[in-house]
């Protein structure tokens, strides 16, 4: 099994990553961008085939450890 | 007075630390990130560095170091904690402390003295700084940016919790004299009990004239006294 994470930052959180990227973007001839927002990508490979039971454990893992609720969401899938 | 320096993987300021606390007339030892007790301790200190090479996030990781264990159960019990630049992250990563450190806004790694406001002398960290005096401390980081929500930042003022504040030499605070975009420009703060308390800059830095100011003894001194006056937590 494969778990997917994506973080980002919470929108209160001010992200100069984003404006950076969005400044450069914008600079190279790229229009109409509204906002960029600069994430963080996990993939965590699993044993076994019980995906409920996966989910449960990385939810935790991601609330706890993975991401910082305080700054930043996250969504989990597990194929 | 005891001071328990920790060590995580990649800490780089324990050793400005324990120079600091023993050129300062104290007893002051390190403590492995591995170790599970702290031993016979008054105080202890989460020093800077670049702890798990600021994997994940900064301090994420640290956090999670078996000693924390023993430093949670110090703190619940009283004893006085102190954070320093990573030290101050590894705390919020912990729940110790509240809110986060994030990426500086300008993107870049400030290395430089500033100005500190101390906000309120009522803390073991703040009562010995005379009063009106600024402290001149350098920092070096790139992840400053104290960052907490609006109804964390109501109840850190409201609890009088904001300890330091970065202010121009005047004591204003300035939009400029903010070097990360930290929220009300705020360095350092303490928890809702005052005894454990973080600060981005680094007063272990600035304890000796050589170094380009010695303004950080007076939060030394602080825990010194406080020390003094109270009774001290037994660690676990």
């Amino acid at each position: 099994m494969k778990a997917k994470i994506i973080v980002t930052p919470k929108k209160a959180v001010v992200d100069p990553q984003g404006k950076t990227v969005q400044n450069a973007l914008e600079q190279m001839g790229y229009q109409g961008i509204k906002a960029v927002h600069v994430g963080k990508y996990l993939e965590i490979e699993l044993d076994g085939t019980d995906r409920e039971a996966a989910r449960k454990a990385l939810d935790e893992a991601a609330h706890k450890f993975l991401s910082n609720p305080v700054i930043e969401d996250y969504k989990l899938e597990i194929e | 007075m005891n001071f328990s320096i920790l060590q995580f993987p990649a800490s780089n300021c324990d050793q400005d630390a324990i120079h600091a606390v023993r050129l300062l007339g104290h007893s002051a030892r390190y403590v492995w990130h591995k170790e599970n007790s702290l031993g016979d301790t008054d105080c202890v200190i989460v020093p800077g560095g670049f702890s798990y090479g600021d994997y994940l996030r900064c301090g994420a990781i640290a956090r999670f170091s078996p000693v924390m264990q023993a430093v949670k159960q110090f703190a619940d019990n009283g004893g006085l904690v102190l954070g320093v630049c990573n030290g101050f992250q590894v705390l919020t990563e912990a729940g110790l402390l509240p809110g986060a450190l994030v990426r500086n806004r300008d993107l870049q790694f400030h290395c430089e003295h500033v100005f500190l406001r101390t906000v309120t002398t009522d803390s073991p960290f703040t009562n010995a700084i005379p009063a009106g005096k600024l402290l001149r401390v350098p920092i070096a980081h790139g992840e400053g940016c104290y960052f907490a929500d609006e109804e964390t930042l109501a109840k850190l003022k409201a609890n009088n919790q904001i300890l330091w504040q970065y202010c121009d030499a005047s004591g204003n605070l300035t939009d400029t004299a903010n070097p990360n975009g930290a929220l009300q420009n705020i360095a350092g703060i303490c928890n809702e009990k005052r005894n454990v308390a973080g600060l981005m800059p680094h007063p272990e830095r600035a304890c000796e004239l050589a170094l380009g100011s010695d303004d950080g003894k007076w939060i030394f001194e602080s825990i010194f006294a406080a020390l003094k006056n109270k009774t001290v937590a037994q660690a676990a």
